[in-house]
């Protein structure tokens, strides 16, 4: 018997706002355990919430960017449950109505596009952070707790643990460019949980799903996803049957083990939330948000190939992140020549941070220097081996056209100076201009290198190229 | 009248829900007391509410929201000493041993 996987993916995303959802204090990822919190992230009684306008906005952006619907009226519901990371005993959530519903993403498996469905979106708070410690205690930070967060729910619409491997994909790109979160699994800002079920080929209903948990990287998301496929299909082949429960990766084995029997959705006591007021979005405020959401990693990778001449490739590479995405726009806007914005991008300043593993934003690199450095370039002021110097000095924040001032680095590209310097090598290498006239190209390389070796590498090849032909022709 | 009436593993279900305990005395007294109130909810459940929008707030208030600043309201020394334990500015509790990673 043949079987058939179907997967839905629930994401959750932590949203960079300022300050919390439902109260003001602050949201910052490694502050002092406990520094960022205030009675109302404790639990406090008679603590009055208000919701963080700015967390509504954010979690608009994401529906918008997943082409999902706008709830025009909406409520927050509590979601109840014990546990210490949680100190009020509920969660703030969108139960009932959900901000977002209906949306899609666009995903590309085997060079086939494919649309997933986007259920709902619901902007809720994050929890604190429980450590366990073997001395029979837990230790709780309560700096998470309240933080906003987005949580996406796809349809059932995935069929291979591939397909939810390119959605996360998807999803990581297209949340990142809205400019609501870092998403990073590795921080803790996105975090997947996966159902999965199984049926034999052609049956209409589907089969009983579980749900994974622990899934800490979007690899150990598809290994999870393909040892769980198989488990069930080994389970009903040997007359078992699949129970609905919540299963836990665990990464030394890839396997998937049994963490309990899930709650039902009752079990959680949703009631409307009576602290904080509904919300009315009317279209001038969807509007509003539409037009602060930031250019999307397509609508760029467009634009870079069709209005900038750039390789469709090399429009990926550097829509991979918004930072590299948004420096490539601001170094082309300051002057610089697509192409060569693209190169150093993705050649020498990805170097760079790998070798130093620091993010773009970390390093000292301006897009304004970057720019002037490729300007002195395209104008022949110094050389591509010069501008090796030029990009150490502006990675260190140097201002470039200073700095070759400084250094002396200009390139020579003056004829009155070149010519000279070209008679001089050539009277003293007759034997050469013999193997040119004599069809042998390679004494051509010769001579240019004896000509820069007098200029110290200042000579512009360019225009000793051009002048050296010349001469030799006219010998 | 008296239609709905609750077993008592219900009960049993409903009081883990709160982590509660009782013995099964305390579970009958119980019973009877969350089968009136099921009572009651029945009696209204008999008003028809077609077409009656749900009420999730009694005001007319929309959207009371707070711009997105962050406060630091410098309280944590403050809160820490009125945690039943602490240790190294984190809230001491007993262990838990159901993982919860983040929100649900």
């Amino acid at each position: 018997m043949n079987f058939e996987t179907t997967i839905g993916l629930e994401v959750h995303v932590e949203m960079k706002t300022n300050s919390k959802a439902f109260s003001p204090s602050p949201v910052a990822y490694g502050a002092e355990v406990n520094a960022n919190t205030n009675v109302i992230d404790w639990g406090y009684p008679g603590v009055l919430p208000q919701a963080n306008k700015g967390a509504i906005e954010f979690g608009m952006r994401a529906a918008l960017a997943l082409n999902a619907e706008i709830t025009s009226e909406t409520h927050w519901d509590r979601k109840n449950y014990f546990y210490p990371d949680n100190p009020k005993a509920y969660q703030i959530t969108e139960h009932d109505n959900p901000i977002g519903r209906n949306g899609y993403l666009e995903i590309e498996v085997n060079g086939e596009t494919k649309r997933i469905g986007i259920r709902e979106l619901h902007v809720e708070e994050d929890a604190g952070k429980n450590t366990h410690n073997p001395n029979g205690y837990s230790y709780v930070d309560l700096n998470r707790q309240g933080t906003p967060l987005i949580e996406i729910v796809s349809e059932a619409d995935i069929t291979s643990p591939d397909e939810a491997y390119a959605y996360l994909e998807a999803l990581r790109q297209t949340i990142q460019f809205t400019g609501i979160s870092d998403v990073k699994m590795e921080e803790g800002s996105m975090r997947v949980d996966a159902n999965l079920s199984v049926r034999p080929i052609g049956q209409k209903e589907f089969g009983v799903k579980t749900e994974l948990k622990n899934l800490n990287s979007f690899n150990y998301v598809r290994k999870g996803l393909e040892f769980e496929a198989k488990r069930q299909v080994q389970v009903l082949l040997g007359g078992g049957e699949i129970k609905q429960e919540t299963r836990r990766y665990d990464e030394a084995t890839g396997t998937t083990i049994l963490m309990r029997v899930k709650e039902g959705a009752e079990d959680y006591r949703y009631f409307p939330e009576p602290d904080l007021a509904p919300l009315t979005i009317d279209d001038a405020w969807i509007a509003k948000v539409q037009a602060e959401l930031p250019e999307g990693a397509k609508a760029r990778r467009q634009r870079y190939v069709n209005e900038l001449g750039i390789e469709a490739y090399d429009a990926e590479v550097i829509t991979q992140t918004l930072e590299m995405s948004d420096f490539f726009d601001a170094t082309v806007a300051a002057g610089a020549d697509a192409k060569r914005t693209a190169n150093y991008l993705m050649g020498d300043v990805n170097a760079y941070m790998n070798d130093k593993k620091v993010e773009l934003q970390d390093t000292d690199l301006t897009p304004a220097h970057l720019a002037g450095m490729i300007n002195l370039i395209e104008d022949g002021t110094i050389s591509t081996k010069q501008a090796k110097k030029v990009f150490k000095a502006i990675m260190e924040g140097e201002e470039p056209v200073a700095y070759v001032e400084k250094n002396g680095l200009k390139q020579l590209s003056d004829p009155s100076i070149l010519q000279p310097v070209i008679d001089g090598v050539l009277d003293a290498n007759e034997q050469s201009i013999e193997d040119f006239k004599n069809g042998k190209d390679r004494a051509v390389g010769f001579l240019v290198g004896a000509i820069m070796k007098q200029t110290k590498g200042q000579a512009n090849p360019n225009v000793v190229n051009e002048l050296l032909m010349a001469s030799l022709n006219a010998r | 009248m008296a239609e709905t009436e609750l077993t008592r593993e219900e009960v049993r279900h409903v009081a883990g829900l709160a982590m509660l305990e009782f013995s099964d005395q305390e579970l009958d007294y119980f019973k009877e007391q969350l089968d009136d109130i099921m009572n009651l909810i029945d009696v209204l459940n008999e008003v028809d509410t077609t077409d009656v929008p749900a009420t999730f707030t009694v005001t007319e208030n929309r959207n009371i929201l707070r711009a997105d600043e962050g406060i630091n309201a410098e309280q944590k020394d403050e809160l820490l000493a009125r945690a039943p334990e602490s240790e190294n500015g984190l809230i001491k509790v007993p262990a838990i041993i159901n993982e919860s990673a983040g929100a649900k």
